[in-house]
């Protein structure tokens, strides 16, 4: 199925609002999905057997700068028997409130890749992700603060009382 | 929100009398590296296992966002340090795409870039079967393929100046031409080493202990591995031709004749320890063959001319046009990505994303040993190979 059939079937299954914008600028074509709908668009997308996207290659999370207060989540998708390839992004606004962590719906019901990637973007950007069975850091020890991966983010004097810068 | 308490808690929080929380790793000899694997177990048996990692993370994506690509070809190095020159050649692969000078690149630039690709891709499966040789409790094939991979390491060595770190492949170019007689000596190590691969095969692969310690151990069956994202041996070890060298056809592998060895279940069930140890040996056969072609072209139409200069096509400043772009190659572990989000105005990238096969081999871990020996525990592990550089980055 080619990029403007797979568009035409996500508008008919799940309505025009679930592509918020078509991204054509670079050599790969991206959809922008509605956040509300992501889960249930790679549901369809993996089950269908005119896509079957059954292979999640890679899940990117992404802090879109200090000026514009966007946090996204790319979905690097992948069918084996067609040998196609997708990319899906979903993309929310988030003013940095510490207090409120920027939250997307989880994709590991899916494909199970997604959990291990959704745990490393949590780990590094603060996303959550509704759905995930164990979220928790990945990489970074249990007790760290701060997200470091967020471009507002200041690395620490001493972690432990150690000094480390 | 975050859910109360994550499946961690959930399986750690009330043991069964019989149950115990065994610790392997950080510093344990068959985790390769180190990786902390938390085992709840019934005497020999193993119940669930947690996997913990982050112990050698270097901030690699961090560090991305301030430099410039040339500069972060280093540090890509050091990410499966087993295989740096095919971690580079996928980088330099995607920059270059996103640049538009892929089609540019000599065709003796990209022969050598393969070439040393396929050498280094030997080498890091000669370490992968030969420390499983040692997880099962065979020695002598471990040092017979480090004595092997010496060989490698010295004529990469010839070439980059480095053993291990190569920094060789480089955005529109090499880093130097191959040093004079480099193809020579490259034909009489395979010369020399088809028998030793052989002898190899003699001594593990059909060796009735160690059939009997992998055949039918950690059986992943292909619909699991497709699930959770696994690649290279992994997969193919599970029954799936599925090679990127041969989907995406990237650089010159179209012009090359190789073939895709695949699980069969020859000894227990298709997808086990034995046939995803046995697709290495084969693929090592397949790069050998692969390297004879690239020995021929080079020694031949695509000869050494005084004139050659393999940074004649070096871009003086690498800014990439505003957008996304993912790029994957085969490495020797699996499916390396890059995800690179550009800004167009800059030499240094937005964000970085490096999609590690070790990354996703390893998360079917606790899929796959659920009601297994400890034993057999190390088994499974060993036949993952996978390279804790990558998996933390």
């Amino acid at each position: 199925m080619e990029f403007d059939d797979i568009k035409n079937l996500i508008t008919e299954k799940f309505g025009v609002s679930a592509i918020v914008e078509e991204q054509s600028g670079g050599l790969q074509h991206a959809l922008i999905i509605n956040p509300d709908q992501i889960a249930s668009v790679c549901l369809e997308l993996r089950n269908n057997e005119q896509t079957y996207f059954d292979f999640l290659s890679c899940l990117t999370g992404v802090d879109y700068g200090v000026e514009e207060n966007k946090f996204g989540v790319v979905y690097h998708l992948a069918s084996i028997p067609f040998k196609s390839q997708l990319t899906l992004k979903v993309i929310k606004e988030h003013d940095r409130n510490a207090e409120k962590s920027p939250s997307f719906q989880s994709v590991s019901h899916v494909w199970k890749t997604a959990e291990w990637h959704e745990r490393e973007a949590y780990d590094l950007f603060g996303i959550l992700f509704e759905g995930n069975p164990d979220l928790r850091r990945i990489l970074l020890p249990d007790d760290w603060e701060g997200y470091p991966l967020r471009k507002d983010y200041v690395a620490a004097d001493e972690y432990k009382g150690i000094k480390i810068s | 929100m975050r859910p109360v308490k994550t499946r961690y808690t959930q399986l750690t929080e009330h043991l069964e009398p019989e149950e115990m929380i065994i610790n392997m790793g950080p510093q344990h000899p068959s985790t390769h590296g180190v990786l902390r694997l938390e085992l709840i177990t019934d005497g020999e048996i193993v119940k669930e296992v947690l996997p913990h990692m982050g112990y050698l993370h270097r901030c690699f994506e961090k560090h991305c966002e301030s430099l410039s690509y040339q500069q972060i070809i280093p540090f890509v190095d050091r990410m499966d340090y087993l295989a740096s020159m095919n971690n580079d050649h996928a980088f330099v692969m995607g920059v270059e795409r996103m640049m538009g000078i892929d089609k540019d690149i000599p065709k003796r630039i990209e022969y050598i870039r393969v070439l040393v690709c396929e050498l280094n891709r030997i080498g890091s499966h000669l370490i992968a079967i030969g420390t499983y040789g040692i997880d099962i409790g065979a020695f002598t094939p471990f040092l017979w393929c480090f004595r092997d991979r010496e060989h490698i390491m010295n004529m990469l060595e010839w070439a980059s100046g480095s053993r291990m770190l190569y920094n060789y492949i480089w955005v529109g170019g090499l880093f130097y031409d191959l040093p004079v007689g480099f193809e020579e000596r490259c034909k009489e190590f395979i010369d020399y080493f088809k028998p030793k691969l052989q002898e190899l095969n003699e001594l593990l692969t059909d060796n009735q202990i160690f059939i009997n310690r992998t055949a039918g151990v950690g059986i992943l069956p292909l619909d699991v591995a497709i699930n959770y994202g696994c690649s290279g041996p992994m997969l193919r070890g599970s029954g799936l031709k599925w090679d990127l060298r041969r989907i995406d056809e990237y650089s010159v592998y179209p012009e090359l004749e190789f073939d895709i060895p695949i699980g069969k279940g020859e000894m227990g069930k298709a997808g086990d320890c034995w046939d995803r140890y046995k697709v290495r040996v084969d693929e090592i056969v397949e790069s050998v063959r692969i390297i004879e072609q690239c020995l021929e072209r080079l020694q031949k139409e695509l000869k050494r001319t005084p004139e050659f200069d393999p940074r004649a096509k070096l871009p003086k400043k690498i800014i990439p046009k505003e957008q996304d772009f993912y790029i994957r190659a085969e490495n020797p572990k699996g499916e390396l990505g890059y995800y690179f989000i550009t800004d167009g105005k800059t030499e240094i990238p937005k964000r970085v994303k490096a999609r590690a096969p070790s990354f996703n081999n390893l998360s079917v871990l606790p899929e796959i040993t659920r009601g297994v020996l400890i034993a057999d525990l190390v088994a499974i592990l060993g036949s993952i190979d996978i390279v804790l550089g990558e998996v933390d980055r």
